[in-house]
Protein backbone atom coordinates (compact mmCIF):
# COMPACT_ATOMS: atom_id res chain seq x y z
CA UNK A 1 0.00 0.00 0.00
CA UNK A 2 1.28 3.36 -0.90
CA UNK A 3 1.83 6.55 1.09
CA UNK A 4 -1.92 8.19 -0.48
CA UNK A 5 -3.19 5.20 -0.01
CA UNK A 6 -3.18 4.71 3.37
CA UNK A 7 -3.46 8.22 4.36
CA UNK A 8 -6.83 7.85 1.92
CA UNK A 9 -7.85 4.66 4.66
CA UNK A 10 -7.09 6.52 7.87
CA UNK A 11 -8.26 9.65 6.96
CA UNK A 12 -11.96 8.25 5.19
CA UNK A 13 -13.69 7.12 8.47
CA UNK A 14 -12.67 10.09 10.29
CA UNK A 15 -13.96 12.63 7.33
CA UNK A 16 -17.03 11.00 6.62
CA UNK A 17 -17.95 10.46 10.35
CA UNK A 18 -17.06 14.38 10.25
CA UNK A 19 -19.41 15.33 8.13
CA UNK A 20 -22.15 12.91 8.74
CA UNK A 21 -22.06 14.71 11.71
CA UNK A 22 -21.99 18.50 9.58
CA UNK A 23 -24.63 17.54 7.17
CA UNK A 24 -26.75 14.41 8.59
CA UNK A 25 -26.22 12.59 5.43
CA UNK A 26 -24.45 9.65 5.11
CA UNK A 27 -24.53 9.43 1.14
CA UNK A 28 -23.71 13.35 0.79
CA UNK A 29 -19.98 13.28 3.26
CA UNK A 30 -19.43 9.61 1.14
CA UNK A 31 -19.60 11.12 -1.91
CA UNK A 32 -17.60 14.33 -0.85
CA UNK A 33 -14.94 12.51 0.87
CA UNK A 34 -14.69 10.38 -2.43
CA UNK A 35 -14.45 14.04 -4.34
CA UNK A 36 -11.38 14.96 -1.86
CA UNK A 37 -9.48 12.38 -2.46
CA UNK A 38 -9.75 12.03 -6.44
CA UNK A 39 -8.67 16.00 -5.75
CA UNK A 40 -5.82 14.71 -3.83
CA UNK A 41 -4.86 12.49 -6.24
CA UNK A 42 -4.78 15.33 -8.77
CA UNK A 43 -2.82 17.76 -6.45
CA UNK A 44 -0.63 16.18 -4.55
CA UNK A 45 2.27 15.25 -6.72
CA UNK A 46 2.03 18.02 -8.17
CA UNK A 47 2.01 20.42 -4.97
CA UNK A 48 3.16 17.63 -2.74
CA UNK A 49 1.66 16.05 0.46
CA UNK A 50 0.06 18.78 2.89
CA UNK A 51 1.36 18.62 6.76
CA UNK A 52 -1.88 17.63 8.07
CA UNK A 53 -3.56 15.50 4.83
CA UNK A 54 -6.37 14.27 7.31
CA UNK A 55 -7.42 17.25 7.88
CA UNK A 56 -7.15 18.59 4.55
CA UNK A 57 -9.07 15.65 3.68
CA UNK A 58 -11.98 16.88 5.69
CA UNK A 59 -11.74 20.31 4.86
CA UNK A 60 -11.98 19.98 1.53
CA UNK A 61 -14.49 17.07 1.86
CA UNK A 62 -16.55 19.70 4.30
CA UNK A 63 -16.40 22.56 1.29
CA UNK A 64 -17.46 20.24 -1.53
CA UNK A 65 -20.69 19.06 0.30
CA UNK A 66 -21.53 22.36 1.25
CA UNK A 67 -20.86 23.25 -3.11
CA UNK A 68 -23.47 20.15 -3.69
CA UNK A 69 -26.13 21.34 -1.32
CA UNK A 70 -26.09 24.81 -2.00
CA UNK A 71 -26.57 23.72 -6.07
CA UNK A 72 -29.74 21.48 -5.25
CA UNK A 73 -33.01 23.18 -4.20
CA UNK A 74 -33.63 21.04 -1.36
CA UNK A 75 -30.28 21.53 -0.29
CA UNK A 76 -30.58 25.14 -0.20
CA UNK A 77 -33.65 25.11 2.52
CA UNK A 78 -31.52 22.62 4.47
CA UNK A 79 -28.83 24.95 4.57
CA UNK A 80 -30.81 27.85 5.71
CA UNK A 81 -32.72 25.65 8.32
CA UNK A 82 -30.28 23.48 9.78
CA UNK A 83 -26.52 23.52 8.29
CA UNK A 84 -25.47 26.77 7.65
CA UNK A 85 -25.55 28.23 11.40
CA UNK A 86 -23.07 25.02 12.55
CA UNK A 87 -21.25 25.10 8.92
CA UNK A 88 -20.06 28.95 9.90
CA UNK A 89 -20.00 28.55 13.44
CA UNK A 90 -17.26 25.30 12.93
CA UNK A 91 -13.84 26.78 12.63
CA UNK A 92 -11.77 25.02 9.87
CA UNK A 93 -9.07 24.64 13.07
CA UNK A 94 -11.24 22.43 14.67
CA UNK A 95 -12.27 20.17 11.73
CA UNK A 96 -8.40 19.64 11.35
CA UNK A 97 -7.83 18.45 14.83
CA UNK A 98 -7.73 14.92 15.33
CA UNK A 99 -8.49 15.01 19.18
CA UNK A 100 -11.27 17.02 18.62
CA UNK A 101 -13.94 14.97 16.76
CA UNK A 102 -13.38 11.48 17.80
CA UNK A 103 -17.49 11.30 18.73
CA UNK A 104 -18.47 11.61 15.32
CA UNK A 105 -16.16 8.72 14.14
CA UNK A 106 -17.92 6.80 17.50
CA UNK A 107 -21.38 7.97 16.32
CA UNK A 108 -20.65 6.45 12.65
CA UNK A 109 -19.77 2.98 14.36
CA UNK A 110 -22.39 2.45 16.41
CA UNK A 111 -24.95 3.87 12.88
CA UNK A 112 -23.20 1.11 10.66
CA UNK A 113 -23.76 -1.85 13.30
CA UNK A 114 -27.04 -0.71 14.39
CA UNK A 115 -28.63 -4.20 14.97
CA UNK A 116 -31.49 -3.06 12.70
CA UNK A 117 -29.49 -3.73 9.91
CA UNK A 118 -28.72 -7.08 8.86
CA UNK A 119 -25.46 -8.22 9.51
CA UNK A 120 -23.44 -8.65 6.50
CA UNK A 121 -24.66 -4.81 5.32
CA UNK A 122 -23.15 -3.88 8.95
CA UNK A 123 -20.02 -5.69 7.92
CA UNK A 124 -19.69 -4.14 4.55
CA UNK A 125 -20.63 -0.54 5.72
CA UNK A 126 -17.81 -0.49 8.32
CA UNK A 127 -15.50 -1.61 6.17
CA UNK A 128 -16.90 0.90 3.29
CA UNK A 129 -17.26 3.83 5.08
CA UNK A 130 -15.45 3.21 8.37
CA UNK A 131 -12.49 1.36 7.37
CA UNK A 132 -12.56 3.37 3.62
CA UNK A 133 -11.94 -0.08 1.78
CA UNK A 134 -13.47 1.06 -1.99
CA UNK A 135 -16.44 -0.71 -2.64
CA UNK A 136 -14.74 -3.13 -5.15
CA UNK A 137 -12.02 -4.40 -2.66
CA UNK A 138 -15.35 -4.65 0.14
CA UNK A 139 -16.68 -7.21 -2.80
CA UNK A 140 -13.59 -9.00 -3.11
CA UNK A 141 -13.21 -9.61 0.53
CA UNK A 142 -16.43 -11.37 1.13
CA UNK A 143 -16.09 -12.89 -2.46
CA UNK A 144 -19.47 -11.53 -4.00
CA UNK A 145 -19.59 -9.40 -7.34
CA UNK A 146 -19.03 -5.60 -7.10
CA UNK A 147 -23.13 -5.42 -8.20
CA UNK A 148 -24.25 -7.41 -5.54
CA UNK A 149 -21.82 -5.53 -2.78
CA UNK A 150 -23.11 -2.08 -4.70
CA UNK A 151 -26.35 -3.03 -3.78
CA UNK A 152 -25.66 -4.19 -0.55
CA UNK A 153 -24.41 -0.54 0.61
CA UNK A 154 -26.80 1.16 -1.09
CA UNK A 155 -29.49 -0.80 0.89
CA UNK A 156 -27.69 -0.40 4.13
CA UNK A 157 -27.90 3.28 3.32
CA UNK A 158 -30.99 3.54 2.31
CA UNK A 159 -32.68 1.96 5.75
CA UNK A 160 -30.39 3.91 8.04
CA UNK A 161 -31.93 6.91 6.07
CA UNK A 162 -35.65 5.88 5.68
CA UNK A 163 -35.70 4.37 9.41
CA UNK A 164 -33.79 7.26 10.73
CA UNK A 165 -31.23 4.89 12.43
CA UNK A 166 -29.61 7.59 14.56
CA UNK A 167 -26.54 9.13 14.68
CA UNK A 168 -24.98 8.56 18.33
CA UNK A 169 -23.81 6.25 20.95
CA UNK A 170 -26.37 4.18 22.51
CA UNK A 171 -27.15 5.05 26.24
CA UNK A 172 -25.55 3.52 29.29
CA UNK A 173 -28.52 1.17 29.29
CA UNK A 174 -28.18 -0.43 26.27
CA UNK A 175 -24.41 0.11 25.78
CA UNK A 176 -23.31 -3.45 26.71
CA UNK A 177 -25.74 -4.99 24.01
CA UNK A 178 -24.47 -2.45 21.06
CA UNK A 179 -20.99 -2.20 22.08
CA UNK A 180 -21.27 -6.55 21.47
CA UNK A 181 -22.67 -5.91 17.98
CA UNK A 182 -19.90 -3.26 17.40
CA UNK A 183 -17.15 -5.76 18.48
CA UNK A 184 -18.36 -9.12 16.85
CA UNK A 185 -18.20 -6.75 13.47
CA UNK A 186 -14.61 -5.97 14.00
CA UNK A 187 -14.11 -9.65 14.97
CA UNK A 188 -15.84 -10.54 11.68
CA UNK A 189 -13.71 -8.05 9.41
CA UNK A 190 -10.39 -9.72 11.12
CA UNK A 191 -11.47 -13.50 10.71
CA UNK A 192 -12.17 -13.04 7.32
CA UNK A 193 -8.21 -11.98 7.09
CA UNK A 194 -7.06 -14.64 9.02
CA UNK A 195 -8.89 -16.94 7.10
CA UNK A 196 -7.38 -16.40 3.99
CA UNK A 197 -3.60 -15.20 4.88
CA UNK A 198 -3.54 -13.09 1.61
CA UNK A 199 -5.80 -10.85 3.16
CA UNK A 200 -3.78 -9.38 5.50
CA UNK A 201 -4.71 -5.66 5.12
CA UNK A 202 -8.39 -6.93 5.97
CA UNK A 203 -6.42 -7.64 9.05
CA UNK A 204 -4.94 -4.72 9.84
CA UNK A 205 -7.82 -2.47 9.08
CA UNK A 206 -9.38 -4.85 12.01
CA UNK A 207 -7.13 -4.06 14.33
CA UNK A 208 -6.71 -0.31 13.48
CA UNK A 209 -10.54 -0.02 13.93
CA UNK A 210 -10.41 -1.62 17.42
CA UNK A 211 -7.68 -0.10 18.54
CA UNK A 212 -9.41 3.49 17.91
CA UNK A 213 -12.36 1.73 19.79
CA UNK A 214 -10.03 1.16 22.79
CA UNK A 215 -8.90 4.73 21.98
CA UNK A 216 -12.21 6.13 22.03
CA UNK A 217 -14.09 4.05 25.08
CA UNK A 218 -10.82 3.00 26.94
CA UNK A 219 -13.30 1.93 29.89
CA UNK A 220 -14.77 -0.93 28.23
CA UNK A 221 -12.94 -3.58 28.84
CA UNK A 222 -14.51 -6.16 26.32
CA UNK A 223 -13.09 -3.26 23.91
CA UNK A 224 -9.45 -3.79 25.03
CA UNK A 225 -10.03 -7.66 25.30
CA UNK A 226 -10.93 -7.76 21.53
CA UNK A 227 -7.78 -5.86 20.80
CA UNK A 228 -5.78 -8.51 22.76
CA UNK A 229 -7.13 -11.55 21.11
CA UNK A 230 -6.41 -10.09 17.80
CA UNK A 231 -2.47 -8.65 18.80
CA UNK A 232 -2.25 -12.30 20.09
CA UNK A 233 -3.48 -14.33 16.87
CA UNK A 234 -1.89 -11.70 14.28
CA UNK A 235 1.74 -12.45 16.47
CA UNK A 236 1.40 -16.22 15.48
CA UNK A 237 0.53 -15.70 12.13
CA UNK A 238 4.13 -15.61 10.43
CA UNK A 239 4.11 -19.23 11.92
CA UNK A 240 0.78 -20.58 9.96
CA UNK A 241 2.46 -21.72 7.01
CA UNK A 242 2.49 -19.63 3.91
CA UNK A 243 -1.83 -19.53 2.80
CA UNK A 244 -0.75 -23.07 0.99
CA UNK A 245 -1.19 -24.93 3.67
CA UNK A 246 -2.15 -24.70 7.35
CA UNK A 247 0.84 -25.49 10.18
CA UNK A 248 -0.93 -26.73 13.21
CA UNK A 249 -0.05 -25.27 16.99
CA UNK A 250 1.83 -27.73 17.95
CA UNK A 251 3.79 -27.78 14.66
CA UNK A 252 4.43 -24.27 14.43
CA UNK A 253 8.14 -22.97 14.62
CA UNK A 254 8.09 -20.46 17.84
CA UNK A 255 10.52 -18.42 17.19
CA UNK A 256 8.46 -17.03 14.23
CA UNK A 257 6.02 -15.33 16.20
CA UNK A 258 5.83 -11.58 16.91
CA UNK A 259 7.37 -11.44 20.80
CA UNK A 260 6.58 -8.04 20.88
CA UNK A 261 3.04 -8.27 19.37
CA UNK A 262 2.48 -10.92 22.37
CA UNK A 263 4.15 -8.38 24.90
CA UNK A 264 1.79 -6.21 23.87
CA UNK A 265 -1.25 -8.19 23.75
CA UNK A 266 -0.18 -10.00 27.27
CA UNK A 267 0.03 -6.65 29.00
CA UNK A 268 -3.87 -5.77 27.60
CA UNK A 269 -4.83 -8.96 28.99
CA UNK A 270 -3.06 -8.85 32.79
CA UNK A 271 -5.17 -5.19 32.65
CA UNK A 272 -8.38 -6.95 31.89
CA UNK A 273 -7.81 -9.54 34.42
CA UNK A 274 -7.37 -6.82 37.35
CA UNK A 275 -10.13 -4.96 36.26
CA UNK A 276 -12.60 -8.20 36.43
CA UNK A 277 -14.84 -7.76 34.57
CA UNK A 278 -14.40 -10.79 31.86
CA UNK A 279 -16.47 -10.94 29.10
CA UNK A 280 -16.43 -13.98 26.23
CA UNK A 281 -13.69 -11.43 24.37
CA UNK A 282 -11.60 -11.01 27.40
CA UNK A 283 -11.30 -14.81 28.07
CA UNK A 284 -10.59 -15.90 24.64
CA UNK A 285 -7.59 -13.28 24.82
CA UNK A 286 -6.60 -15.20 27.80
CA UNK A 287 -6.50 -18.45 26.45
CA UNK A 288 -4.67 -17.33 23.44
CA UNK A 289 -1.99 -15.34 26.11
CA UNK A 290 -1.48 -18.64 28.03
CA UNK A 291 -0.87 -20.52 24.00
CA UNK A 292 1.73 -17.29 23.54
CA UNK A 293 3.34 -18.06 26.62
CA UNK A 294 4.27 -21.63 26.58
CA UNK A 295 8.19 -21.97 24.66
CA UNK A 296 7.24 -25.15 23.59
CA UNK A 297 3.81 -26.85 22.98
CA UNK A 298 4.69 -29.65 25.65
CA UNK A 299 4.80 -27.01 28.03
CA UNK A 300 1.27 -25.33 27.31
CA UNK A 301 -0.41 -24.69 30.92
CA UNK A 302 -3.56 -26.78 29.81
CA UNK A 303 -5.31 -27.11 32.76
CA UNK A 304 -5.61 -23.23 32.97
CA UNK A 305 -7.01 -22.88 29.23
CA UNK A 306 -9.72 -25.66 30.24
CA UNK A 307 -10.36 -23.29 33.46
CA UNK A 308 -10.80 -20.31 31.35
CA UNK A 309 -12.83 -22.30 28.61
CA UNK A 310 -14.99 -23.14 32.08
CA UNK A 311 -16.29 -19.73 32.41
CA UNK A 312 -16.25 -19.07 28.84
CA UNK A 313 -18.49 -21.51 28.53
CA UNK A 314 -20.88 -19.69 31.20
CA UNK A 315 -20.59 -16.22 29.53
CA UNK A 316 -20.76 -17.91 25.66
CA UNK A 317 -22.53 -21.43 25.96
CA UNK A 318 -21.85 -22.14 22.03
CA UNK A 319 -21.52 -25.38 20.25
CA UNK A 320 -18.26 -24.11 18.88
CA UNK A 321 -17.03 -23.24 22.53
CA UNK A 322 -17.59 -26.44 23.86
CA UNK A 323 -15.45 -28.04 20.92
CA UNK A 324 -12.87 -25.92 22.08
CA UNK A 325 -12.72 -26.61 25.50
CA UNK A 326 -12.82 -30.45 24.29
CA UNK A 327 -9.67 -30.08 22.55
CA UNK A 328 -7.97 -29.15 25.46
CA UNK A 329 -9.34 -31.50 27.90
CA UNK A 330 -7.73 -33.76 25.41
CA UNK A 331 -4.61 -32.79 27.06
CA UNK A 332 -5.46 -32.73 30.67
CA UNK A 333 -7.61 -36.05 30.66
CA UNK A 334 -6.87 -38.06 27.71
CA UNK A 335 -8.23 -38.59 23.93
CA UNK A 336 -11.27 -40.97 25.19
CA UNK A 337 -12.72 -37.65 27.41
CA UNK A 338 -12.55 -35.78 24.76
CA UNK A 339 -14.34 -37.68 22.49
CA UNK A 340 -17.40 -37.95 24.70
CA UNK A 341 -17.43 -33.90 24.82
CA UNK A 342 -17.53 -34.28 21.26
CA UNK A 343 -20.01 -36.53 20.37
CA UNK A 344 -22.09 -34.18 22.58
CA UNK A 345 -21.82 -31.34 20.23
CA UNK A 346 -21.60 -33.73 17.06
CA UNK A 347 -24.99 -33.11 16.27
CA UNK A 348 -24.92 -29.27 16.35
CA UNK A 349 -21.71 -28.88 14.60
CA UNK A 350 -22.30 -31.71 11.98
CA UNK A 351 -21.65 -29.37 9.08
CA UNK A 352 -18.14 -27.78 10.56
CA UNK A 353 -15.20 -29.10 9.27
CA UNK A 354 -13.67 -28.35 12.53
CA UNK A 355 -15.90 -31.13 14.55
CA UNK A 356 -14.80 -33.62 11.95
CA UNK A 357 -10.87 -32.85 12.13
CA UNK A 358 -10.67 -33.00 15.94
CA UNK A 359 -12.92 -36.32 16.31
CA UNK A 360 -10.76 -37.71 13.76
CA UNK A 361 -7.66 -36.19 15.57
CA UNK A 362 -8.98 -38.04 18.94
CA UNK A 363 -9.73 -41.15 17.10
CA UNK A 364 -6.24 -41.19 15.73
CA UNK A 365 -4.81 -40.91 18.84
CA UNK A 366 -7.05 -43.87 20.29
CA UNK A 367 -5.62 -46.33 17.80
CA UNK A 368 -9.05 -46.26 15.49
CA UNK A 369 -7.59 -45.13 12.05
CA UNK A 370 -10.63 -46.42 9.83
CA UNK A 371 -12.84 -44.42 12.26
CA UNK A 372 -10.26 -41.28 12.01
CA UNK A 373 -9.96 -41.63 8.75
CA UNK A 374 -13.74 -41.20 7.77
CA UNK A 375 -13.96 -38.23 10.17
CA UNK A 376 -10.73 -36.86 7.89
CA UNK A 377 -12.82 -37.59 4.83
CA UNK A 378 -15.54 -35.54 6.37
CA UNK A 379 -13.73 -32.50 7.48
CA UNK A 380 -11.82 -32.28 4.53
CA UNK A 381 -15.27 -32.02 2.16
CA UNK A 382 -16.50 -29.39 4.54
CA UNK A 383 -13.18 -27.38 4.57
CA UNK A 384 -13.90 -23.93 3.83
CA UNK A 385 -10.54 -22.32 2.80
CA UNK A 386 -8.30 -23.94 0.23
CA UNK A 387 -5.38 -24.65 2.83
CA UNK A 388 -7.55 -26.41 5.43
CA UNK A 389 -8.69 -28.55 2.72
CA UNK A 390 -5.02 -29.52 1.80
CA UNK A 391 -4.02 -29.93 5.48
CA UNK A 392 -6.93 -32.61 5.77
CA UNK A 393 -6.64 -34.24 2.49
CA UNK A 394 -2.99 -34.94 3.02
CA UNK A 395 -3.74 -35.93 6.63
CA UNK A 396 -6.01 -38.40 4.59
CA UNK A 397 -3.73 -39.54 2.09
CA UNK A 398 -1.66 -40.90 4.81
CA UNK A 399 -4.25 -43.05 6.06
CA UNK A 400 -5.15 -44.17 2.17
CA UNK A 401 -1.36 -45.59 2.09
CA UNK A 402 -1.49 -47.38 5.26
CA UNK A 403 -0.27 -45.35 7.81
CA UNK A 404 -1.31 -42.95 10.62
CA UNK A 405 1.92 -40.13 10.03
CA UNK A 406 4.80 -39.91 12.08
CA UNK A 407 3.92 -39.64 16.19
CA UNK A 408 4.67 -36.11 16.60
CA UNK A 409 2.57 -35.04 13.44
CA UNK A 410 -0.58 -35.87 15.79
CA UNK A 411 -2.65 -32.16 16.26
CA UNK A 412 -5.74 -30.67 15.84
CA UNK A 413 -6.91 -27.63 13.92
CA UNK A 414 -9.51 -26.52 16.50
CA UNK A 415 -8.69 -25.15 20.08
CA UNK A 416 -5.32 -23.35 18.56
CA UNK A 417 -7.93 -20.50 16.50
CA UNK A 418 -10.33 -18.78 17.16
CA UNK A 419 -13.83 -18.98 18.47
CA UNK A 420 -16.43 -17.99 16.31
CA UNK A 421 -20.05 -18.88 16.92
CA UNK B 1 -40.76 14.16 14.81
CA UNK B 2 -41.48 10.90 12.57
CA UNK B 3 -44.12 8.35 12.69
CA UNK B 4 -43.94 4.75 12.97
CA UNK B 5 -46.20 1.99 12.09
CA UNK B 6 -46.09 -0.99 15.02
CA UNK B 7 -47.65 -3.88 13.54
CA UNK B 8 -48.55 -6.74 15.59
CA UNK B 9 -48.19 -9.96 14.55
CA UNK B 10 -50.03 -12.95 15.57
CA UNK B 11 -49.72 -16.49 14.41
CA UNK B 12 -52.95 -18.55 13.73
CA UNK B 13 -53.49 -21.47 15.85
CA UNK B 14 -50.50 -20.24 17.84
CA UNK B 15 -51.87 -19.82 21.51
CA UNK B 16 -48.97 -19.56 23.56
CA UNK B 17 -48.92 -16.95 26.56
CA UNK B 18 -52.42 -16.05 24.98
CA UNK B 19 -55.17 -14.95 27.67
CA UNK B 20 -57.43 -17.41 28.76
CA UNK B 21 -59.06 -17.02 31.51
CA UNK B 22 -60.76 -13.98 32.20
CA UNK B 23 -58.15 -13.12 35.15
CA UNK B 24 -56.10 -13.35 32.46
CA UNK B 25 -57.43 -11.15 29.89
CA UNK B 26 -57.81 -8.58 32.53
CA UNK B 27 -54.36 -8.51 32.89
CA UNK B 28 -53.95 -8.29 29.59
CA UNK B 29 -55.98 -5.08 28.58
CA UNK B 30 -54.19 -3.52 32.20
CA UNK B 31 -51.12 -4.02 30.33
CA UNK B 32 -51.99 -2.55 26.87
CA UNK B 33 -54.05 0.48 28.99
CA UNK B 34 -51.07 0.96 30.95
CA UNK B 35 -48.77 1.06 27.97
CA UNK B 36 -51.27 3.40 25.72
CA UNK B 37 -51.46 5.97 28.63
CA UNK B 38 -47.92 6.00 29.29
CA UNK B 39 -47.34 7.11 24.97
CA UNK B 40 -50.17 9.39 25.64
CA UNK B 41 -48.00 10.98 28.37
CA UNK B 42 -44.72 10.81 26.36
CA UNK B 43 -46.93 12.40 23.30
CA UNK B 44 -45.88 9.36 21.21
CA UNK B 45 -49.44 7.73 21.06
CA UNK B 46 -50.59 8.58 17.15
CA UNK B 47 -53.54 5.77 17.33
CA UNK B 48 -53.59 2.09 17.16
CA UNK B 49 -55.68 -0.68 18.32
CA UNK B 50 -56.84 -4.31 18.26
CA UNK B 51 -58.58 -5.53 14.51
CA UNK B 52 -60.63 -8.70 14.03
CA UNK B 53 -59.45 -11.22 12.41
CA UNK B 54 -58.74 -12.17 8.69
CA UNK B 55 -62.17 -13.40 9.01
CA UNK B 56 -63.35 -9.79 9.45
CA UNK B 57 -61.71 -8.80 6.45
CA UNK B 58 -62.81 -7.32 2.59
CA UNK B 59 -60.81 -7.25 -0.04
CA UNK B 60 -61.40 -4.23 -2.90
CA UNK B 61 -59.60 -4.84 -6.04
CA UNK B 62 -59.50 -2.94 -9.47
CA UNK B 63 -60.20 -0.09 -10.57
CA UNK B 64 -63.76 2.43 -10.32
CA UNK B 65 -67.23 1.48 -10.82
CA UNK B 66 -67.55 -1.78 -12.77
CA UNK B 67 -63.89 -2.74 -12.74
CA UNK B 68 -64.20 -3.16 -8.81
CA UNK B 69 -64.32 -6.74 -6.86
CA UNK B 70 -65.35 -6.64 -3.68
CA UNK B 71 -64.23 -10.46 -2.11
CA UNK B 72 -64.51 -11.89 1.03
CA UNK B 73 -61.32 -12.67 2.90
CA UNK B 74 -57.59 -11.30 3.72
CA UNK B 75 -55.59 -9.80 0.90
CA UNK B 76 -52.81 -12.76 1.51
CA UNK B 77 -53.81 -16.03 2.68
CA UNK B 78 -51.03 -16.34 5.22
CA UNK B 79 -50.29 -18.22 8.71
CA UNK B 80 -49.44 -14.61 10.40
CA UNK B 81 -51.36 -11.33 10.40
CA UNK B 82 -51.81 -8.31 11.85
CA UNK B 83 -53.82 -8.37 14.62
CA UNK B 84 -53.56 -4.99 15.80
CA UNK B 85 -51.34 -1.40 15.31
CA UNK B 86 -50.18 1.33 16.79
CA UNK B 87 -48.63 4.37 15.21
CA UNK B 88 -45.70 5.87 17.02
CA UNK B 89 -44.35 9.39 17.04
CA UNK B 90 -40.57 8.86 17.67
CA UNK B 91 -37.51 11.33 17.64
CA UNK B 92 -35.92 8.45 15.58
CA UNK B 93 -35.64 4.43 15.22
CA UNK B 94 -34.31 3.67 18.47
CA UNK B 95 -37.08 5.91 20.48
CA UNK B 96 -39.72 3.64 18.09
CA UNK B 97 -37.71 0.50 19.16
CA UNK B 98 -38.47 1.09 22.60
CA UNK B 99 -41.74 1.41 22.10
CA UNK B 100 -41.75 -1.78 20.55
CA UNK B 101 -40.03 -3.49 22.64
CA UNK B 102 -42.97 -2.91 25.82
CA UNK B 103 -45.14 -3.23 23.02
CA UNK B 104 -43.81 -6.97 23.06
CA UNK B 105 -43.98 -7.08 26.97
CA UNK B 106 -47.68 -5.90 27.09
CA UNK B 107 -49.05 -8.08 24.03
CA UNK B 108 -46.50 -11.34 24.11
CA UNK B 109 -46.21 -10.77 20.39
CA UNK B 110 -43.46 -9.72 17.61
CA UNK B 111 -43.88 -6.44 16.09
CA UNK B 112 -42.66 -5.36 12.89
CA UNK B 113 -41.46 -1.49 12.90
CA UNK B 114 -41.48 0.63 9.73
CA UNK B 115 -40.97 4.31 9.35
CA UNK B 116 -43.78 6.34 7.64
CA UNK B 117 -42.39 7.44 4.09
CA UNK B 118 -43.80 11.17 3.93
CA UNK B 119 -46.46 11.47 1.62
CA UNK B 120 -49.62 13.36 0.93
CA UNK B 121 -50.98 15.35 3.97
CA UNK B 122 -48.07 14.30 5.89
CA UNK B 123 -45.43 15.92 3.22
CA UNK B 124 -47.77 18.69 2.93
CA UNK B 125 -48.58 19.76 6.56
CA UNK B 126 -51.29 20.64 8.18
CA UNK B 127 -53.83 23.25 6.52
CA UNK B 128 -54.12 21.25 3.45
Amino acid sequence: MDDVERVFREAHGRAVATLTGLFGDITLAEDAVQDSFVTALDRWPREGVPGNPAGWIVTTARNRAVDVVRRSRRGRELTEHIATDRLRAEPTAALEDPELVPDDQLRLVFTCCHPAIRLEHQVALTLRLIAGLTPAEVASAFLVSDETMAKRLVRAKFKIKAAHIPYRVPEAAELPGRLRAVLSVLYLVYNAGADDVGRRDLRAEAIRLTRVLVALMPDEPEAVGLLALMLLSDARMPARGDGACVVLLKDQDRSLWDHSLINDGQSLVLACMRRRRLGPFQLQAAIQALHCAAPRYEATDWPAIVRFYDRLLTVMPTPVVALNRAVAVAETEGPEAALLLLDGVADELKEYHLLHASRASMLERLGRPQEAAEAYDRAAAMARTDADVIFLSRRLAEFAVGHAGPPGRRGCLAGCGSVRG
Amino acid sequence: MNQYLLSVYEVEGEVDGAPLTPEEMQAFMGRVIALEEEMDRAGAFAYGGALHGPEAATVVRGGTGLDKVTTDGPFVEAKEHIGGFYIVNAGNLDEALTWAEKVVEATNHDIEVRPFRATGRLQAGPGH
